[in-house]
């Protein structure tokens, strides 16, 4: 028989993920080191990761990798690429790691440009610390933090990191995606290898957001996450590129 | 080699540069601007890289990543700058990432006064960050010590694989004095330090689980965790034969000044003044704070030697602590003090040093 | 032998400048031990501004002598402020276009230079630092001045159209410095 489809090398072979059931998080490493294998660059890749569920990949991975503080994967990312340009530098980051205790560094690092790679995963809370509010929570979404939901007058409303982002001059490439659906999962990979193939092109700043789930602290069975991501988070979150220079 | 004037920022820029430092991250306080000005100039002429960070948050973790890559790298503040960047330095040490980082200081809590003090003596030891972590910390006095502690700064930290700090006081950041500078590393001698360290460094290998580079600022196994904190302490301990130590008339004087940095300076000519008054004045300075030299004050001899006097400006005294264990209550301590941003001035060493012996001889 | 400087004015009338020049020929020219120590306020233009110069045959201790040897003030504050740190028989310099105060001490030296008037007749306000610098090395002769002379040049190397007023500048402040110094 024909072997079709096996898994990426860039997973160790012996480990077994330890993210909780349905969760992306598995399926975006997975599409991250296909993409690393067809650039034939899983040799001079070095990821960043960030705080949170994030940075449990560091088990998993089978590549150079590092973690930042919290928030500030961009910062240490961009140390790696100016100190070694030739390595293919990319950061994993949440929501509250990039857009909330990282926003500075996040702005800063795609206001310079930096030839380097964000991967952020936006599923509207904070995952492992047991669902907090983050600034992408969704209007009258129930936090541990938020207990009656988030309310306008007292949280303020969704992040909407791409079109920040988008204000910006210097970034070349900036992607809304999802894995919600088996199409939303080949966009996804799609756009992570344009992002990776941008910083071997020497274009500058590339990110890709990527619609993520958290069925444990959204309290709902994995299916049930995939509804709530089409009917509420691509409501709030429309997909699509948002820049591409 | 001619001596050159140079302000002590320069000096521990171009020393950097001359030990094969390729990057430097930083942003602006006072007093220390010269630092980062300097290496925006001289960093594109060696083939390094400069950037301004939009934070001292970003400027550390910037020199975290890049010091990751095996390339010499270091970072620059003052005080709460310095604060700001603890998280970062302790990721450092965490992760057993070799960089160097230096300290202008200033005075007070908070933002403090923008002039020079001695207020960081403690955080700078003891605890620059969370975790328990230590670093060598080295006081320059002049600014030829800026230059050759920094050049040694990098060659301790690549050794170690740990942070190294400069406790360089305001005053000799912005001073400036004739320095002879050391020997520029050549690109292969940067490139072959460089490739030394690409076992572990984060810069791509090949797939090969077991030996990909994974620079890990913590562990989830706590048995991890602890064998990690072991191999701290081990090398922590292993500085004990990284002590340097000046000691001024030390062999018969009868009230020896404790001090570091420019109130080392200035207590050196304040003993001259006082010896020549046929006053037995000696004195300790530490040049590593860590490994501080304990044995310098265990090894005196109090049967001659009077009392201590801790000469620092800092509010209220800091370095004292260190000076009161090798002391070990075999003779009193006095402190003579100033903070905020004055200088310690010699006549105020000197009534201090009186004032002992006036009562101690009383007696 | 050891002489502590101390210079003061406001920001931005090039006390820091004297300092450094005079250092820097010390340094270039001399095996003496010298220091050059700033001291600046927060504000960048304006606000008070004074600096340091100790040139020493021994090592130097602090950077700012307790007791200056020699004052230079370039504003009427900063009398107020140094004229106490000078030592008795010590030299003081003014800038007597605008230093205006009286001098409450009758056992220092006072010379007085009209270096902003003389600036302005000169063209460039900004050069009254370097006729000051001159008075000073014409009195004192701390440093040779054609070696003070080499390290302005030195300095404003790529401003090279500036040396010609600079150097009648400079002569200016010598011969003041000089005409003290023989009465």
């Amino acid at each position: 028989m024909e072997k079709i489809y096996s898994r990426t090398k860039t997973i160790q072979e012996d480990k077994v993920s330890g993210f909780c059931p349905g969760c992306f998080h598995s399926t975006i490493i997975k599409l991250i080191g296909e993409v690393l294998e067809e650039l034939n660059v899983v040799d001079k890749t070095a990821c960043v990761l960030g705080i949170g569920c994030c940075g449990l990949h560091m088990d998993y991975i089978a590549y150079d990798n590092t973690t930042a503080p919290h928030g500030r994967a961009t910062a240490v990312a961009t140390g790696m690429k100016r100190a070694n340009p030739e390595t293919l530098v990319f950061t994993y980051q949440g929501d509250g790691d990039f857009a909330a205790i990282g926003l500075g560094e996040s702005i800063s690092a795609a206001n310079r440009g930096e030839n380097i790679t964000v991967i952020f995963v936006n599923n509207g809370i904070y995952g492992m610390t047991g669902g907090q509010m983050a600034p992408t929570t969704l209007m009258g979404m129930k936090a541990s933090t938020a207990p009656k939901g988030r309310i306008a007058k007292e949280h303020g409303y969704p992040m909407h990191m791409c079109e920040i982002l988008n204000q910006l001059t210097a970034p070349a490439y900036l992607e809304r995606t999802s894995c919600n659906t088996v199409a939303n999962v080949i966009k996804t990979k799609k756009a992570i290898k344009k992002a990776f193939q941008n910083q071997l092109d020497g274009k500058g700043f590339s990110m890709v957001e990527i619609v993520s789930n958290c069925p444990t602290n959204w309290g709902v069975d994995p299916l049930a996450s995939l509804d709530f991501i089409e009917e509420k988070m691509l409501v709030e979150y429309p997909l699509g590129v948002i820049r591409d220079k | 080699m001619s001596r050159q004037f140079m302000k002590g920022c320069e000096a521990i820029a171009e020393a950097a540069v001359r030990a094969g430092c390729r990057f430097f991250a930083g942003y602006p306080i006072t007093p220390q601007n010269e630092v980062p000005e300097y290496f925006a100039r001289r960093m594109p002429e060696v083939g390094g890289a400069f950037v301004q960070g939009e934070s001292e948050v970003a400027s550390i973790n910037m020199v975290y990543g890049a010091a990751s890559t095996g390339t010499r790298s270091m970072t620059s503040s003052s005080s709460p700058g310095v604060a700001l960047k603890s998280e970062g330095i302790s990721y450092c040490a965490s992760a057993r990432i070799p960089m160097v980082y230096a300290n202008v200081s200033r005075g007070g809590p908070g933002v403090g006064s923008i002039q020079p003090a001695q207020m960081d003596y403690l955080q700078a030891t003891k605890a620059s960050g969370n975790g328990g972590f230590q670093m060598m910390v080295l006081a320059p006095a002049s600014v030829q010590e800026v230059v050759d502690l920094t050049y040694a700064a990098f060659d301790y930290a690549d050794r170690d694989r740990n942070p190294v700090c400069l406790l360089v006081d305001g005053v000799i950041g912005t001073m400036m004095e004739p320095i002879e500078l050391p020997d520029f590393k050549s690109d292969e001698e940067v490139d072959k330090m460089k490739e030394a360290k690409k076992s572990w460094a984060c810069v791509g290998h090949r797939l090969d689980y077991p030996n990909r580079s994974w620079i890990e600022p913590g562990h989830w196994k706590t048995s991890d965790m602890q064998k990690a904190n072991e191999d701290a302490a081990a090398l922590y301990k292993s500085w004990e034969k990284d002590v340097q130590v000046e000691e001024y008339f030390v062999d018969d004087a009868e009230i020896v000044i404790a001090a570091y940095g420019i109130s080392a300076r200035t207590s050196k000519t304040a003993i001259d003044i006082l010896r020549k008054e046929g006053i037995k004045a000696g004195m300790i300075r530490p040049i590593t704070l860590n490994p501080f030299p304990h044995k310098s004050f265990e090894n005196l001899d109090y049967s001659r030697v009077k009392a201590i006097l801790d000469v620092e400006m800092s509010i209220p005294a800091q370095f004292i602590n260190d000076v009161a264990v090798g002391v070990n209550n075999r003779c009193p301590i006095e402190t003579c003090l100033c903070s905020g941003g004055n200088l310690m001035k010699r006549s105020t060493i000197i009534e201090s040093v009186k004032k002992i012996n006036a009562e101690l001889g009383g007696k | 032998m050891e002489t502590n400087l101390c210079i003061a004015g406001f920001g931005g009338q090039g006390v820091m400048t004297i300092g450094k020049f005079l250092a820097s020929a010390t340094c270039d020219s001399t095996d003496k031990n010298v220091t050059f120590f700033p001291s600046y306020g927060a504000e960048q233009r304006g606000g008070t501004a004074n600096c340091f110069v100790v040139i020493s045959d021994e090592e130097i201790g602090a950077p700012l002598g307790d007791v200056m040897d020699d004052l230079i003030v370039l504003n009427d504050p900063s009398l107020q402020k140094f004229l106490n740190t000078v030592k008795p028989g010590g030299n003081l310099f003014i800038n007597s276009s605008i230093v205006s105060g009286d001098i409450e001490r009758d056992d220092v030296n006072v010379i007085k230079a009209p270096v902003t008037e003389i600036a302005l007749v000169l063209g460039n306000s900004k050069v009254l630092n370097v006729i000051m610098l001159g008075v000073y090395v014409g009195y004192t002769e701390v440093v040779p001045p054609e070696v003070v002379w080499g390290t302005i040049e030195k300095k404003l190397g790529s401003k090279a159209k500036l040396l010609p007023l600079n150097r009648e500048a400079f002569e200016r402040g010598l011969a003041i410095g000089r005409e003290y110094k023989n009465n």
